[in-house]
């Protein structure tokens, strides 16, 4: 398990691309939001929560489908689903990957490009609080719509239009979280529902994602 | 003694097509099994169903060891070193030195080389030393000489020598003579009958 993690880590910094990816995606977002609506602060820090959570959840997306393409492709994940390893911990352990090399970098870039957006300074903790909190139920959510989508041919698109519709909750009470944390205002509610969301993604998805796994394998 | 591998009355589908019917053989511990057949014919079938990765339409596959599957493809990572990608299997299996594997498979020398930079037949073999560090007893491989020189075949034929030797046993599809005694079976008997033509179907 350690071993597929580092692994996996360690494909990402090296093979180009996959690290990276989202980040420089979110940096590309984000700067360029203020040209297209221009520079007037007030402006910006009111939309700047919005922004900030949907560049994160777009970057996350944008690496989704490299968790298993590749292993499929090069007939690793056969030799996974042989490896006496349940497939529930290799697809826990593929998501955990895509966390610490999309969204936790996520979390970490995040208020340096607040910056950009006016961000009010009572905003900061609310963004890494709803992004860390949040994150970890986009890549759980996205390694099973890669699992449902692997092995198809350009399954890429697929798995963004299956992937979507599962990310709205969490992107609701993410920006939620942080609008009504700048604001001052009660954060009781979207707090416990982002982190309900997160820890019942966790709990739930890998024993999802592995058994539509076993299922494609099977049709190939 | 136990049979490492048990197979009654088998019947694999390709595609919801049942390709093989009404197959049963077994393996015993230091014996090797054969498949042969025309190319088509379900060998890869069967040893996907063997290792776990299909189920039996009907039938059941009894194997009360570990077993390691090469398929086609080695599942090596291009941008890791040969040492990383042996280093990752053994690791996931238990903790079998890697060293051993590399020297038995002729691989010592190309360690620090990222798996990128490999031949097909370097490839190949690196594959085949990925079975040498799962410790596993039954060695279910899908061709495991193509794209091996005669030297390299030889070489994995010692190896699949000394893994029977030891208490191991295997089942190989192939078109090639490995130079070890084996037995052999033809899978073309085992064809399942086929709906060509739909009025058949009916007649």
């Amino acid at each position: 398990m350690r071993a597929l993690l580092l692994r996996d880590l360690r494909l990402a910094v090296r093979g180009g691309g996959g690290f990276g990816l989202g980040l420089v995606f979110f940096l590309i977002v984000v700067t360029l939001v203020p040209f297209g609506v221009g520079p007037e602060s007030g402006v910006l820090a009111r939309i700047a929560p919005g922004i900030l959570w949907l560049g994160a959840l777009l970057a996350c997306l944008l690496s989704l489908d490299r968790i298993f393409a590749l292993d499929h492709e090069d007939g690793t994940l056969d030799l996974l689903a042989t490896a006496p390893i349940p497939m529930e911990a290799v697809v826990a352990v593929k998501a955990l990957a895509h966390w610490i090399t999309t969204g936790a970098p996520l979390v970490v870039v995040a208020p340096v490009l607040a910056l950009l957006l006016h961000l009010p300074s009572e905003g900061y903790p609310w963004l890494v609080l709803s992004l860390a909190l949040g994150t970890p139920a986009l890549s759980v959510l996205g390694t099973f719509g890669a699992a449902l989508t692997v092995g198809l041919r350009r399954g890429g698109l697929l798995l963004s239009l299956l992937v979507l519709p599962l990310y709205i909750p969490t992107l609701i009470f993410g920006a939620e979280l942080m609008r009504r944390g700048m604001a001052g205002m009660a954060v009781q509610v979207p707090l416990l529902m982002l982190a309900g969301i997160t820890t019942a993604c966790i709990a739930v998805m890998p024993f999802a994602s592995a058994a539509v796994i076993r299922m494609n394998l099977r049709q190939s | 003694m136990v049979n490492a591998l048990t197979v009654r009355d088998l019947t694999v589908t390709r595609g919801g097509v049942a390709v093989l019917s009404g197959l049963s053989f077994c393996v015993a511990a230091g014996q090797a099994l054969v498949l042969r057949g025309p190319n088509g014919v379900g060998k890869t079938t069967v040893l996907r169903t063997i290792a776990g990765l299909q189920l039996p339409a009907t039938g059941q596959v009894i194997c009360p060891v570990d077993r390691a599957y090469a398929a086609h493809a080695d599942g090596l990572k291009p941008a890791l070193t040969v040492w990383e990608n042996l280093m990752f299997w053994a690791r996931l299996h238990g903790d079998m030195p890697v060293e051993p594997a590399l020297m038995r498979m002729d691989l010592r020398g190309l360690a620090d080389r990222p798996a990128a930079n490999l031949s097909a037949g370097q490839k190949r073999r690196l594959g085949l030393a990925r079975l040498l560090v799962t410790g596993a007893a039954l060695w279910v491989m899908d061709e495991p000489t193509v794209s091996l020189d005669a030297a390299g075949v030889a070489l994995f034929g010692q190896v699949l020598a000394e893994h029977l030797g030891a208490g191991g046993a295997a089942l190989i599809a192939t078109h090639v003579d490995l130079g070890v005694a084996v037995a052999e079976l033809d899978l073309t008997a085992y064809k399942a009958p086929q709906i060509d033509d739909f009025d058949m179907a009916f007649g």
